[in-house]
C-alpha cells in the first residue's frame, strides 16, 4: 500500500498539520453557522424549568416560607425549600475547599442573592411568575462586608453552624469569622532580614473582587430515567468527571448510573468549575418529578451568586540593598471568601499557589501568611482565567517591585533585570518551595524592551512631564512594565487533588482500520480549541493527519477520567497524556511494522508518518498501512487492534512566563486612559498552534484590561451588589479594546513530553499588572505610590485630584 | 395570560404561532422555532448574543416582544449562508480565528452582516464602533475586526467583478 508517487518529506510533515502549525479550527464550522450545541439549546420531551427565589438581604434570619400561592399557579409542579431537601441530607453540600455550603437557605441567609427556594414549572415564564409569589418572612441581621471588621471581637457571628468549632479543614480558626491561616516560607528569617535591611518598601496592595462572567451563564439539564435508574446531567461543567463523583457521593446513586455531559461551553474562565445549588436542585427536582429539569441562571444571578474571583488584601514588605538587590519578601493576605469557603483550589492549597509570589526574581528568603475570612458576600474565590491565586500573586510582586523602584529612585526595568533568576539557575528552588522548571528571563526582557524602544519611551515620558508642568498638555504618559512567572498544570498527584481525586489527566486513542482515529480526553474545551490542538499533538506523535483525528471530550460515559479544564492544565497535563498515549500507539506500531517488513524492531526508525528500515529508506510502512494490518493480520505475539490509553501524572508544574509592556495616555482631567501600545511576549514552551496561542493572548489581555480598568463586584455597606448587570459590570467592547502586538520566546519545559507549558491564562496574569502599572507610572513623577484597582475614570480622576494636578 | 396570533417570516419561511404578548422574541426564535443559533447572554440588551436581523435592522431579540415582531421579516444566523455555501463572513471568521467558545459568534456575524450593508468599506475604527453592541469575552476582538475587514474586501471584490 505504499504510495506510488512519493511526496517529499516536507510535504508529508505539512500534511499532518501537527505541532507548530497554525491549523484552522475544526470547531468553527459549526459555530459560525449557529450549529453549536450549548446547554440551553437542549430540549428534552416533558422538560420542566427551575427558577430560584433569592434573598434580597445579605444577612437575615428566614422565619418562614409560604409557598402556597406559588403552588397554586397553573403549571407549577413543585417548590423546594431546605425543609424538602433535609430528609435527603441535601440542604447543605460540601464545597471544594473543605467547607460546606447551603443548597437552599437553612434558617438564615448569608449573602444577597442566596438561594432560598427552587420553583419548578412547565414553562420558564410560569416558573418566574411563581417565584415572585413565594412569601418569605425575613428578620434582618447586622451585615459585615469588610473582612477586617469581620475579624473584630464583637463582629456578628455569620456561620452559626460552625459555632464552637475552633478547627476547620485547614487548621485552627482563631475567631468565629475566621476560616484558616495558611503559611509558607520562613517567617523568622524573613523578619530578621527585613528589620536590618538597607531599604524596605511597605505597601497594601488590594486586588478587588471581580467575576469571570463568561458570555454563557451557568446551567444544566438534569434527567432521571426512572425506568433504568440512570441520571444524566448536561451542564456547563469545566470538570465533568468531578461533577459525576460529587453527584454520586451526594445522591448515593452509583457512579456508573450517572452520566455527566459537558456540551459546547460558552466560555468558562473559572466560573464553571464549582458545583452550584442550581445543579443540586435540578437533579433533586428531576428525581422527584421523574421529568427532565432545566436550570439556567440569568446574568444577574450569575454575577451575584456564582463564583466571584480575587478579593485579596495583600500587605507586603520588600527589602533590598541600596543598589537594588532584593533580599527578602513578606506578605500577609486578608482573603475575603464570602459566606462559605467555596474556593476552587487543590485540597492542600487553601490559598492556591499564592506562594508563587516571589515571581521572576531570585529572592533568598520569603514568607507568606493568608487569613481566610467569612463575610456577607457570595461564595466563590475561583481562579478567573488563572491558575489558583496566581494572578493575585503576580499582581502583588509586580506592584511591590514598582514601589521598591520608587523607594530606591531606580528605573523599574533595571530593578527587574538585576533581580531576575538567571538562566543557569534553572531548575530553580524558590524560597517558598517551588521548583521552577525552565526559563530565560533576561532574553525575553531585553527582546521586549528593544521591541518597544524603552529608552525612547522614557525620554518621551520625561518630555511630557515637562510639557505638563509648563501647561502645554493635560495628558501624561504611563509605561506599564511586567515580567510574570506563572505556575500552571496542576498537578502532581502527590500534592494536588480535588476532593481526594489526584489531578492527573487522561487520553484514550483508538485508531480505525483505514487510518483515522478518535481520541478522548478527560478535559473539556470552553473555547480553547482542544478539538484542533490535541489532534495536532497526536498527529505529530502518530503520523496520521490531524484532519483524520476526532477529539472528543466532556461525556463521562465515553471519556476516560480526568480532572477537567482550568488553571491552564489541559496542555500541561492532558496534552502530555495525549503525547504519551500516542507513543504507546507508536510502540505497538513499530512491532507490527517490523513483522510486515520482516526485520527486527530495532532495525526501524520513525520518520514523520512511517517506520523506515534503517539504511533502506525505500522500505517502510506508513502508520496508515500499519493501522490496517493491525486489524487484518494475525501477528504472532501481538494483539489485534491499535488502541492506547494514558493517565498522566505530571512530575512537576510548568512555569510559563512573559514580558508585557503597556504604553498608556492618561487624561488628567477626565481620568480616561487610552492604551496607545501593548506589547506581549509570551514564553509558553513548545508552541502547538501559534494562531490559537495568539487568540488566547488577545482574549486574556482583554479580560485583564477589564479587571484593571473597571470591572468589579462592588457591595454597599449593607451587602447590596452594586454591579449586578452588564450595565454596571464592565466588559470592554471592540471600541474600548486596544490593538495588541504579540511576540514570543520558546523555552521548552524539560519534564513535559513535548515541552509545552500552557498559555491560556498568562495574559490575564501578566496583563493586569501591566495595565495597572501603566496608570501608576503615569503619576510616578508626581508622587503616586499605590492606588487600588479598578482604575476607572473616576478613580483615575481622583488620583490626579489628590495629587493636586487640577490646580 | 391570553395569547396573540403572530405571523413571522424567519429565514424566508413563514410561521404562524400563538404567543403571550410578553414573550420575548429570542424565546420564540429559540424555543418555538428551534433556531438555537442566537444565544442569550444577558437579557438586558448589553451583550448582543441574541442579535437577529429584523426588517433590515440589527435588533437584540431579548429586548423585543414577540408581539412587536408581528409581520416582521427576520434573519438569524441560520439564514446567513448554508453548509457548503458559507457567507464570506463565516469563512472569514474561521480563517482569521475570530471566535473561540463560539457563544457570541452567531450574534457577531449577524450584526456584521447588517453592518457591511450599512457600510460596505469600513475603516478599522468604524468596524470597532459598528460592532460595539456585541460583546465577546474570549477573543479580545482583534481577530473579529480583522475577519470583518477581510470579508468586506472579499465581498467588494466579488461585487466589482460582477459589475
Ligand atoms: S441576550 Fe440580548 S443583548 Fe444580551
Ligand atoms: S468567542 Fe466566546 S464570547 Fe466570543
Amino acid at each position: 500500500m505504499n504510495e506510488l508517487a512519493p511526496i517529499s518529506r516536507e510535504q508529508r510533515v505539512e500534511n499532518l498539520k501537527g505541532l507548530g502549525c497554525s491549523r484552522k479550527r475544526v470547531e468553527d464550522v459549526r459555530f459560525t453557522q449557529g450549529r453549536g450545541n450549548y446547554v440551553d439549546d437542549l430540549k428534552l420531551p416533558g422538560m420542566l424549568y427551575g427558577d430560584f427565589v433569592r434573598s434580597p438581604y445579605a444577612h437575615a434570619r428566614v422565619k418562614s416560607v409560604d409557598k402556597s400561592a406559588a403552588l397554586a399557579v397553573p403549571g407549577v409542579v413543585a417548590v423546594l425549600t431546605a425543609e424538602d431537601l433535609a430528609p435527603l441530607n441535601l440542604h447543605w453540600m460540601p464545597t471544594l475547599a473543605g467547607d460546606k455550603q447551603m443548597v437552599l437557605a437553612d434558617g438564615k441567609v448569608l449573602f444577597q442573592g442566596q438561594e432560598v427556594a427552587f420553583v419548578v414549572a412547565n414553562d420558564r415564564y410560569v416558573a418566574a411568575d411563581a417565584a415572585e409569589l413565594v412569601v418569605i418572612d425575613y428578620e434582618e441581621l447586622p451585615v459585615v462586608v469588610d473582612p477586617f471588621k469581620a475579624l473584630e471581637p464583637g463582629a456578628p457571628v455569620l456561620r452559626e453552624d460552625l459555632d464552637g468549632q475552633t478547627t476547620g479543614a485547614h487548621g485552627d480558626r482563631r475567631h468565629h469569622n475566621h476560616i484558616f491561616l495558611w503559611e509558607a516560607g520562613d517567617k523568622a528569617a524573613t523578619d530578621e532580614v527585613i528589620s536590618s535591611a538597607e531599604v524596605v518598601a511597605e505597601e497594601m496592595v488590594y486586588y478587588h473582587r471581580t467575576h469571570p462572567c463568561p458570555l454563557e451563564t451557568c446551567g444544566c439539564v438534569a434527567s432521571m430515567d426512572a425506568v433504568n435508574g440512570k441520571l444524566t446531567v448536561h451542564g456547563t461543567f469545566q470538570a465533568p468527571h468531578v461533577v459525576r463523583t460529587v453527584a454520586s457521593l451526594l445522591s448515593g446513586i452509583e457512579e456508573h448510573k450517572i452520566r455527566v455531559v459537558s456540551p459546547d461551553i460558552g466560555g468558562g474562565f473559572g466560573n464553571k468549575v464549582g458545583v452550584y445549588p442550581g445543579y443540586v436542585c435540578a437533579i433533586v427536582a428531576s428525581i422527584v418529578t421523574g421529568k427532565p429539569v432545566k436550570w439556567i441562571e440569568d446574568r444577574m444571578e450569575n454575577l451575584t451568586a456564582t463564583a466571584f474571583a480575587r478579593d485579596y488584601w495583600m500587605k507586603g514588605r520588600i527589602a533590598a540593598t541600596k543598589d537594588g538587590r532584593i533580599t527578602a519578601l513578606s506578605c500577609h493576605v486578608t482573603a475575603d471568601h464570602g459566606a462559605f469557603d467555596a474556593c476552587a483550589d487543590p485540597t492542600k492549597f487553601p490559598a492556591g499557589f499564592f506562594s508563587i509570589m516571589t515571581g521572576s526574581y531570585d529572592i533568598p528568603v520569603a514568607h507568606v501568611g493568608v487569613d481566610g475570612v467569612y463575610t456577607n458576600k457570595a461564595p466563590g474565590g475561583v481562579a478567573y482565567r488563572c491558575s489558583f491565586r496566581v494572578t493575585e500573586a503576580a499582581y502583588f510582586i509586580e506592584r511591590m517591585i514598582e514601589v521598591l523602584a520608587i523607594e530606591l529612585g531606580m528605573d523599574a526595568a533595571e530593578l527587574r533585570r538585576i533581580n531576575f533568576i538567571r538562566k543557569e539557575q534553572f531548575p530553580y528552588q524558590s524560597a517558598l518551595g517551588w521548583e521552577y522548571d525552565s526559563g530565560d528571563y533576561h532574553t525575553a526582557w531585553d527582546k521586549a524592551l528593544t521591541a518597544i524602544d524603552y529608552q525612547g519611551l522614557r525620554r518621551e515620558q520625561a518630555d511630557r512631564v515637562e510639557a505638563f508642568r509648563r501647561g502645554e498638555t493635560r495628558k501624561l504618559l504611563g509605561i506599564g512594565l511586567t515580567h510574570f512567572t506563572e505556575i500552571v498544570g496542576a498537578g502532581p498527584v502527590k500534592n494536588c487533588d480535588i476532593l481526594g481525586m489526584g489531578m492527573f489527566d487522561s487520553c484514550e486513542i483508538r485508531i480505525h482500520p483505514t487510518g483515522s482515529a478518535v481520541a478522548r480526553l478527560g478535559t473539556i474545551s470552553q473555547g480553547q480549541g482542544h478539538a484542533t490542538t490535541f489532534a495536532q499533538i497526536l498527529a505529530s506523535e502518530i503520523g496520521l493527519p490531524a484532519d483524520s483525528i476526532t477529539v472528543e471530550e466532556g461525556d463521562t460515559d465515553t471519556a476516560p477520567y480526568g480532572l477537567g479544564t482550568y488553571g491552564s492544565r489541559s496542555t500541561p497535563v492532558a496534552g502530555a497524556a495525549t503525547a504519551m498515549a500516542g507513543r504507546k500507539i507508536r510502540a505497538k506500531a513499530q512491532m507490527i511494522a517490523a513483522y510486515l517488513l520482516e526485520v527486527h524492531d530495532g532495525d526501524l526508525e520513525w520518520d514523520v508518518d512511517r517506520f523506515v528500515v534503517k539504511g533502506a529508506p525505500e522500505r517502510f510502512k506508513t502508520m496508515k498501512d500499519i493501522a490496517y494490518a493491525s486489524y487484518n493480520q494475525a501477528i504472532p505475539g501481538v494483539e489485534p487492534g491499535l488502541e492506547a490509553v494514558s493517565y498522566y501524572d505530571p512530575p512537576n508544574m510548568t512555569y510559563p512566563f512573559g514580558a508585557y509592556i503597556c504604553v498608556m495616555e492618561v487624561d488628567v482631567d477626565t481620568g480616561v486612559c487610552d492604551v496607545r501600545q501593548f506589547y506581549a511576549l509570551d514564553d509558553c514552551g513548545t508552541r502547538i498552534n501559534p494562531m490559537v496561542i495568539e487568540g488566547q493572548v488577545h482574549g486574556g489581555l482583554t479580560e485583564a484590561l477589564a479587571i484593571a480598568m473597571g470591572q468589579e463586584i462592588a457591595y454597599d455597606e449593607i451587602g447590596n451588589v452594586k454591579t449586578a448587570t452588564l450595565m454596571d459590570f464592565f466588559l470592554p467592547t471592540a471600541w474600548e479594546t486596544p490593538h495588541y502586538t504579540t511576540d514570543f520566546t520558546e523555552t521548552p519545559s524539560p519534564h513535559h513530553p513535548i515541552g509545552a507549558k500552557g498559555v491560556g491564562e498568562s495574559p490575564n496574569v501578566g496583563g493586569v499588572p501591566a495595565f495597572s502599572n501603566a496608570v501608576h507610572d503615569a503619576f510616578r513623577a508626581f508622587g503616586l505610590r499605590q492606588s487600588h484597582m479598578p482604575h476607572d475614570h473616576w478613580r483615575v480622576w481622583k488620583i490626579a485630584h489628590d495629587l493636586g494636578l487640577h490646580g | 395570560m391570553s395569547k396573540m396570533h403572530l405571523k413571522l417570516t424567519v429565514n424566508g419561511e413563514a410561521h404562524e404561532l400563538l404567543a403571550e404578548p410578553r414573550e420575548l422574541l429570542i424565546h420564540v426564535i429559540r424555543e418555538r422555532l428551534n433556531l438555537t443559533g442566537p444565544h442569550i447572554g444577558c437579557e438586558t440588551s448589553h451583550c448582543g448574543a441574541c442579535t437577529v436581523d429584523m426588517n433590515g435592522r440589527s435588533v437584540k431579540s431579548c429586548t423585543v416582544f414577540a408581539a412587536q415582531a408581528n409581520g416582521a421579516e427576520i434573519t438569524t444566523i441560520e439564514g446567513i449562508g448554508a453548509p457548503g455555501a458559507l457567507h464570506p463572513l463565516q469563512e472569514a471568521f474561521r480563517e482569521h480565528h475570530g471566535l473561540q467558545c463560539g457563544f457570541c459568534t452567531p450574534g457577531m456575524i449577524t450584526r456584521a452582516y447588517r453592518f457591511l450593508q450599512e457600510n460596505p468599506s469600513p475603516s478599522e475604527a468604524e468596524v470597532r464602533m459598528g460592532m460595539a453592541g456585541n460583546l465577546c469575552r474570549c477573543t479580545g476582538y482583534q481577530n473579529i475586526v480583522k475577519a470583518i475587514l477581510s470579508a468586506a474586501a472579499e465581498m467588494n471584490t466579488v461585487k466589482e467583478a460582477a459589475e
